[in-house]
């Protein structure tokens, strides 16, 4: 019999996520100094992002962290099937998630507005700053949807197989507390880069 | 084998409403972005951000129903942010 150690596999999952909060926290930090400095660029620069796309992503990461929450309480429920279904409907969402990031960041590239454009450096230093930020913590936000995803197809190939059951789902517990933090990220870079009045 | 699982309560129905709640939240940030309120437009965004952060780290996140342990942990962080940010701020402020 495997010998199981449930708090601490959970312990380990939270220490990491702290280390993805510091990780986020140094980005946050480095875009709360600039915005205090160039406040008026900021603003300026901010102007170029769809508030729509904005909070349709995160309408849709919202969504996805129920279906993860739920997936777990299904399948502690005995309810398999219904799991790996919630489990399958949260990669979709994520899936939309990064749609919609192509159709805005290829909408900037078109525009001529990315790191080191001609475009772009003809700006104000400022509004160089955002973009550069907003290039940076979007597209490593971007990476880890995209690693939460991988990890979810995962989890629902161990659920349908019975590696990951109502006895023993600390597994998807713990892919559950990554994609929710994934969330948590989003829920302050949308109002920081898509709502500044 | 039976301890380290007690008998499981279903959260289903809290999930659900922590999500309208969520929502409503988006709803209402959105709109106090479109408000002319100044300097306490970004004091206002990141307040409805954290109260929407912290329903997603209780609720969907289950801290709240995990040992003090756990949430006791979780202020190292925040405490951790929260002096870098506030000594930074405080070099920065005053160049």
């Amino acid at each position: 019999m495997k010998h199981r150690d449930y708090i601490g596999a959970k312990l380990g999952m939270w220490l990491f996520l702290f280390t993805e909060i510091l990780l986020f926290g140094g980005l946050f930090l480095l875009y709360a100094v600039y915005r205090s400095v160039y406040s008026r660029e900021f603003h300026l620069a901010a102007l170029g992002l769809s508030t729509t796309l904005g909070a349709i992503n995160t309408i849709v990461l919202l969504t996805s962290s129920l279906t993860m929450a739920l997936s777990i309480a299904v399948l502690r429920q005995g309810n398999k099937n219904a799991s790996i279904a919630c489990q399958a409907i949260t990669i979709v969402l994520g899936l939309a998630f990064l749609v919609n990031k192509y159709f805005e960041w290829s909408g900037h590239i078109h525009e001529g507005i990315y790191p080191d454009s001609p475009a772009l450096l003809s700006r104000s230093h400022g509004e160089i700053l955002f973009y550069g930020l907003y290039y940076v913590m979007t597209g490593l936000h971007g990476i880890h949807v995209i690693i939460g995803m991988v990890a979810i197809a995962i989890m629902a190939s161990l659920t349908y197989r019975g590696a990951v059951s109502a006895e023993n789902f600390n597994k998807l517990e713990n892919t559950g507390l990554y994609w929710h933090l994934v969330d948590v990220i989003w829920i302050y870079l949308f109002p920081l880069f898509y709502l500044i009045t | 084998m039976g301890h380290d699982h007690p008998q499981y309560i279903g959260h289903t129905k809290t999930y659900v409403v922590i999500w309208l709640l969520l929502l409503g939240l988006t709803g209402i940030t959105i709109t106090v972005a479109g408000m002319h309120l100044g300097a306490f437009s970004m004091l206002a965004s990141l307040l409805i951000a954290s109260i929407k952060a912290s329903l997603v780290l209780w609720f969907f996140m289950h801290l709240k129903y995990e040992e003090k342990l756990f949430k006791y942990m979780f202020l190292i962080p925040v405490a951790t942010l929260t002096v870098v940010i506030a000594l930074t701020f405080s070099d920065i402020w005053y160049r």
